[in-house]
């Protein structure tokens, strides 16, 4: 069963279902037709790389879990990371806005360079570097806030202070997260009251205010309904016009249906990248294979 | 066969077994039922003991006289039973040390969760503990010959004894209380919700004033009110610190006298069983009663509001 395949196939019919359902995705613009097709190994070569990591090792106290891992991303591009459980896809991702300096006792080494500049060099910003780099998580986390605020949050401690400005920020994140038409109307309710693919539309719109060149996702519909996820997933393949995007799942279906490079990481090692059509029809490696096809993992 | 019929041997031997374990089972149950209603009919009996003895008070003085009368000498002639001064001693003590123990407390709560590394928490919380652990007349003893002399050189003209002194040591002494009870409830804020903030280029004050405070605030509510419960139903250490002299006054360096301290002197002084006078006690206790149980009630009702919050 080579499911990546029959994914591929369906996209483009699943697409115009999208657009037909009138989601704001395919309210884009005209370029909207290059944009929903994923890239080709040509095309991304062409991007030029947004973040670039060489030999990154990572260690939670003594214990490596990543280990001299290279991997770039190219701009306007979605990066999958893809793997089974604790092969270090999510740490990696931590790397990248530095959230993993939240957990006591960690160790990176190695280089991760975002337009060029390493985000671990001494005098680093983190506040400024996690204001362009944003993130989703897996499980989304509103905050016991309205939806307004919610979304508000990151511009405020910004500082953004004028009224007006917020509010446009608020309409364009929620417009861009496929939520607005849902939420316009109470705006001022607590985002807890959501549902569950709501709020990890919220979530991804509260990323998107702080306007960050860099969004990673951690397995951002993991924990959603099948129509949520589909929803998540038109929202990711619009998104990827103005942002980078590097996104962990372990679901192969929606990265062969999302992304245009993957990246197959195993027990700490990137063992393989590529165009996503070619590293699922054509795997390089063997484990890459056998993993995709659903022999392990 | 054999394997079926050694099947069935050792079935009945277990039905034995399963009558012993049957009967411990309902002796164990028991046991633990008479233990739980043992706390449960003392607690409905010390009720029942007020509610008597105060009815028998509020035969001779109206309940009116009680609840509104601005003088409290039931000891002396001519009596008055009017609770207002006691009330608003204990009051008094009890503000003041809110004052004084809660933003101290959710400062170092906040201290704790938030910015202490795990070391200085290891350390830090258990001397909070010990602070929790020692006896109040402790605490009395040191109002009376550390506190009071301290607030009367800064201000000559406080009494002796007085409610900013017990004010102070009842302060020090909660102080434990709504650190651990806060602390508890900061720590219950998910983790995702800071990280939540953090990915979105906020710095640590931005994540605890902005998220982590609000979305604990109701639990801090509640840790607070349980820490004034607490001061109010203090006794050993204000019956030390803030004398004994009934006072309708908000000034905290005059002398006062709590509800808690009224009850300490008529139980220790010579005052015959039955009478009115040794009736006031009653009187005193069950207002003091209801006061803490609405602040408890209050609080508990908050905490259960909180953990629905979070599932």
């Amino acid at each position: 069963m080579l499911l990546p395949e029959t994914a591929l196939d369906s996209r483009p019919e699943r697409m115009s279902e999208a657009s037909a359902r009138k989601t704001p995705v395919r309210m884009t613009t005209a370029t909207l037709d290059q944009s929903n097709v994923s890239r080709s190994a040509a095309e991304i070569a062409e991007q030029s790389k947004k973040v670039v990591t060489r030999d990154v090792d990572f260690f939670y106290g003594a214990k490596q879990a990543l280990y001299k891992v290279s991997l770039d991303v190219p701009e306007h591009c979605v990066t999958a990371l893809i793997g089974p459980s604790g092969c270090g896809k999510s740490t990696f991702l931590r790397c990248l806005n530095r959230m993993n300096d939240m957990i006591d006792d960690t160790t990176v080494r190695g280089e991760i360079l975002l337009d060029g500049k390493n985000v671990y060099r001494r005098g680093t910003d983190v506040v400024e570097l996690r204001k362009r780099v944003g993130m989703v998580f897996q499980k989304s986390n509103p905050f016991p806030k309205s939806i307004y605020e919610n979304v508000a949050y990151g511009p405020r401690v910004a500082g953004v202070r004028k009224r007006n400005i917020l509010d446009e920020i608020v309409e364009k994140s929620l417009r861009q997260s496929a939520l607005w038409d849902e939420v316009q109307d109470r705006l001022y309710d607590s985002a807890l009251q959501l549902s569950g693919g709501q709020q990890q539309r919220l979530c991804i719109a509260r990323a998107l205010a702080t306007n960050p060149d860099v969004l990673l996702m951690d397995e951002p519909a993991s924990a959603l309904d099948p129509k949520s996820t589909a929803a998540v997933e038109d929202l990711i393949f619009g998104l990827k016009k103005s942002y980078t995007i590097a996104i962990v799942t372990h679901n192969m279906q929606q990265a062969a249906r999302v992304s245009d490079q993957t990246a197959f990481f195993y027990e700490g090692h990137l063992i393989e990248v590529g165009a996503t059509n070619e590293l699922f029809t054509n795997p390089y490696e063997k484990q890459t294979e056998d993993y995709i096809t659903g022999r392990f993992g | 066969m054999s394997l079926a019929t050694s099947t069935r041997e050792q079935l009945t031997g277990e039905s034995a077994n399963l009558d012993l374990r049957k009967i411990l089972e309902h002796a164990i149950h028991g046991i633990l039922l008479s233990c739980a209603a043992i706390s449960i009919v003392t607690t409905v009996g010390i009720v029942v003991v007020l509610l008597l003895e105060s009815l028998q008070f509020f035969r001779e003085v109206s309940l009116w006289e009680f609840l509104t009368g601005t003088r409290w000498s039931p000891l002396l002639k001519p009596q008055h039973f009017g609770i207002l001064p006691l009330f608003c001693g204990t009051l008094l003590v009890a503000g003041g040390s809110a004052l004084l123990a809660i933003p101290l407390g959710l400062a170092t709560a906040i201290y704790l969760s938030e910015y202490a590394s795990p070391l200085v928490r290891e350390v830090v919380k258990p001397m909070l503990e010990v602070l929790a652990g020692i006896p109040s007349v402790v605490y009395g003893y040191l109002a009376v010959v550390f506190v009071s002399p301290l607030i009367r050189d800064t201000i000559p003209s406080a009494d002796l004894f007085n409610a900013a002194n017990a004010c102070v040591v009842v302060g020090i002494m909660i102080l434990p209380m709504v650190v651990s009870l806060s602390e508890d409830v900061l720590q219950s804020v998910p983790r995702s919700l800071r990280e939540g903030a953090y990915a979105l280029g906020a710095t640590k004050l931005d994540v605890t004033i902005g998220v982590v405070l609000p979305a604990a605030m109701s639990g801090i509510m509640a840790s607070c009110l349980l820490a004034i419960a607490r001061a109010v139903g203090e006794t050993m250490a204000v019956t030390l610190a803030a004398g004994a002299t009934p006072n309708l006054t908000l000034n905290p360096f005059e002398g006062i006298q709590t509800m808690t301290a009224y009850i300490v002197q008529v139980s220790l002084g010579d005052t015959p069983a039955g009478t009115l006078e040794y009736r006031t006690i009653f009187a005193v206790g069950l207002a003091l009663f209801v006061s803490t149980l609405v602040l408890n009630v209050f609080a508990r009702w908050i905490l259960l509001r909180v953990e629905e919050k979070y599932e």
